[in-house]
């Protein structure tokens, strides 16, 4: 009788005790995500949130992330900043996420970065601006390329094309401000001269009045730095008023719908972007063609619609995450940090991730191409 | 500068201000007919937007464009029935209320019907690329359509509201609703009307500037919040002042721009504004209005 009682005993915590050790060993990893769904930024929130919960899905048929499933909590901020605070809030205090990926645009990326670095919770950002991860915080991290080296891209095309005294145009949200900023900054190094230099409302919808301005500066290129549909506008405003120089856009022009919306007036606009657009034409060796041609196809397939840069950025940023969680066989936040920051050679859509405790963004210029608009596709500049 | 940029200004500022005066006009209907605004008005011209660019991948140009002006149209009645017309006592702050909400509903709805993306209706002449050359200056075909659209509607709409029974029963509903009902006026048919009247007038307004503006889902308040600044400018309820203030707007835009950084153009657009505001709160055209009712 007391030999059996001890026997059940024993075997009540031995089923106890694996059940906790199998619920240690594999609970689940929460994600959290901030992204613009609606709102002026759902151009891009949108196809990050589907990215995000395709590649979720896609993890947990094939046994998540190193054995653990996956939840996936995605919180739209409709691009404002306050809403990406107090989503993040609900995530980190009530949630209790490992990580957030998001938000999507710099100005709430910006507002963000405090909060997550004071409550030690990893954010892996998907907007652009420099000043993300420049200084550097703790638990910041970014997927996008860096403006300075958009900049650097457009300046040595510029130099190539033999064109010195340009004029420079951009919204007035945290992207086109930091871009802007970085045109002003690199242009001595490049030997440019910036004759004219102006900020427009991101509403606007109609800018033949500032490009009568700038061409009255006898510029040679136009460079404009925005994410909105002012990308189509001005272009198409700059044959309709007969300024006929280059013109050079940011990697925010990268969404084939832009190219759709300017129509005929696309043709020749050169920008600097990720290599996802021209997936295609890239040479077979090439490192990231497999990553690029694989995401685009399953994208496109699932919804219908043409893969942008912006989904590719949450791409990168659940890559760098389960890729991180696989190596450091824990969900405890400190050591996925650990395991970001060691990244090395991780080939993502952006480019190839190596990422340092000095470095949070993990790109170099190599990230980039210059791609132009020809025939309303994007292609390779001069190939 | 020479006398070629300066008229190359002037006709930007003309663009713009001809954009913002179209869409105008469409808050003096419904003001005319009802005494409220109706903040939905932007949607409006967004839906005519989007219809047109949808029927446009099956149907030619003009026939898309008339059947989204029609089919905004009767959006815009459907719109009243459902939401506004069971109001035992239209109380004009609760109405004003209710367009409000009707404008984020119409706004989410495109946004799930359509999607989040750039969309913009063909040049109704030439391209993207095609500019008229105009004494040195350069303007798009489009700015032609658009100047003839707001004079078509002027024309149409002053005749209607001076000369038809309809159009003079409506005005008089607006100023006074009981005493046009003991004279036998119908108050909820018209105020249908206007609302058909307003939103086919939007959706069209919507067509002619997509090329230059685009469309999209959320376009709508960016635009209305312009366009309803003129129509207060004109003299609320004036359609010829609407156009009028929006062309001044736009010229004193582009004067801005031209000595200023592009960043204070809307500061001194609204500091002219309300300034003209002070000195003559019942708006710039609304003296000529007093004399013949609302116009």
């Amino acid at each position: 009788m007391r030999g059996r009682t001890i026997f059940l005993v024993g075997l009540v915590l031995a089923v106890l005790g694996s059940a906790a050790a199998w619920a240690a060993d594999t609970a689940a990893v929460r994600i959290g995500a901030v992204l613009a769904v609606t709102g002026p930024a759902a151009n891009l929130g949108l196809p990050e949130s589907r990215t995000l919960q395709m590649l979720v899905d896609d993890a947990n048929r094939t046994g998540g992330i190193a054995g653990r499933k996956v939840e996936l909590i995605i919180k739209d901020s409709q691009g404002s900043a306050e809403k990406a605070v107090s989503f993040a809030k609900q995530l980190v205090e009530e949630e209790r996420v490992l990580a957030i990926i998001g938000p999507t645009t710099s100005g709430e990326s910006m507002k963000l970065k405090g909060y997550v670095e004071e409550n030690e919770t990893i954010m892996i950002s998907c907007a652009a601006a420099e000043a993300i991860v420049n200084p550097v915080a703790k638990w910041v991290f970014k997927v996008p390329q860096m403006d300075s080296f958009a900049a650097r891209m457009i300046y040595s095309t510029m130099k190539r094309m033999g064109i010195s005294r340009v004029g420079v145009v951009a919204s007035n949200t945290g992207f086109g401000q930091g871009g802007k900023a970085q045109l002003e900054k690199l242009a001595p190094e490049y030997g440019i001269t910036i004759a004219s230099s102006e900020v427009y409302d991101a509403s606007a919808s109609d800018f033949t009045g500032v490009l009568t301005k700038v061409k009255g500066q006898g510029v040679q290129a136009l460079v404009n730095w925005s994410v909105e549909p002012a990308q189509s506008i001005i272009p198409k405003n700059m044959k309709q008023t007969g300024f006929d120089v280059p013109l050079f856009q940011s990697h925010g022009f990268g969404n084939i719908r832009y190219v759709e919306a300017a129509g005929k007036a696309a043709e020749g606009i050169i920008f600097p972007c990720g290599r996802l657009l021209v997936a295609d034409k890239l040479p077979a060796d090439h490192p990231q063609k497999r990553v690029l041609e694989g995401y685009k196809k399953e994208y496109e397939e699932k919804f219908k619609d043409e893969v942008s840069t912006f989904g590719g950025h949450a791409y990168d940023a659940f890559l760098i995450l389960s890729d991180a969680i696989t190596r450091a066989g824990s969900i405890e936040p400190g050591a996925v940090r650990d395991a970001i920051e060691q990244t090395r050679g991780l080939v993502g859509t952006a480019g190839i991730f190596n990422f340092s405790p000095t470095d949070h963004n993990g790109l170099t210029m190599d990230a980039f191409e210059m791609l132009t608009v020809r025939n309303g596709q994007f292609a390779l500049l001069g190939k | 500068m020479g006398a070629a940029q300066i008229l190359q200004y002037l006709l930007s500022g003309v663009t713009t201000g001809s954009i913002y005066a179209i869409v105008g006009i469409g808050f003096t209907i419904i003001y005319n007919a009802t005494g409220i605004i109706n903040f939905a008005q932007g949607e409006f011209l967004m839906l005519g937007g989007m219809i047109a660019i949808s029927l446009h991948g099956f149907l030619p140009l003009p026939q898309a464009i008339a059947l989204a002006v029609v089919a905004t149209g009767l959006c815009g009645v459907g719109v009243q029935l459902v939401f506004l017309s069971w109001l035992r006592r239209p109380d004009i702050l609760r109405m004003i209320i209710i367009t409000i909400g009707l404008s984020i509903l119409i706004r989410e709805a495109a946004l799930h019907v359509w999607d989040e993306k750039v969309h913009a209706l063909v040049y109704w002449t030439g391209d993207e690329t095609s500019s008229l050359a105009v004494l040195g200056a350069r303007i798009s075909p489009q700015l032609l359509w658009v100047l003839g659209a707001c004079a078509l509607m002027v024309a149409s709409l002053t005749l209607f509201f001076r000369y038809t029974l309809t159009g003079k029963a409506m005005r008089a509903c607006a100023s006074n609703a009981t005493a046009a009902r003991l004279c036998g006026i119908r108050l909820p048919w018209l105020v249908t009307l206007s609302f058909f009247l307003a939103a086919a007038m939007g959706a069209l307004a919507g067509c002619v500037v997509s090329p230059m503006t685009q469309t999209q889902y959320d376009m709508g308040t960016s635009l209305a919040v312009k366009g309803f600044t003129c129509a207060v400018l004109g003299g609320l309820g004036s359609v010829g002042g609407a156009v009028a203030a929006g062309i001044l707007v736009g010229v004193l835009e582009s004067a801005s721009i031209s000595v200023l950084p592009l960043a204070f153009k809307d500061v001194v657009a609204l500091t002219i504004m309300l300034a003209i505001l002070l000195v003559r709160p019942q708006g710039l055209f609304a003296a000529i209005g007093r004399k013949t009712g609302p116009l």
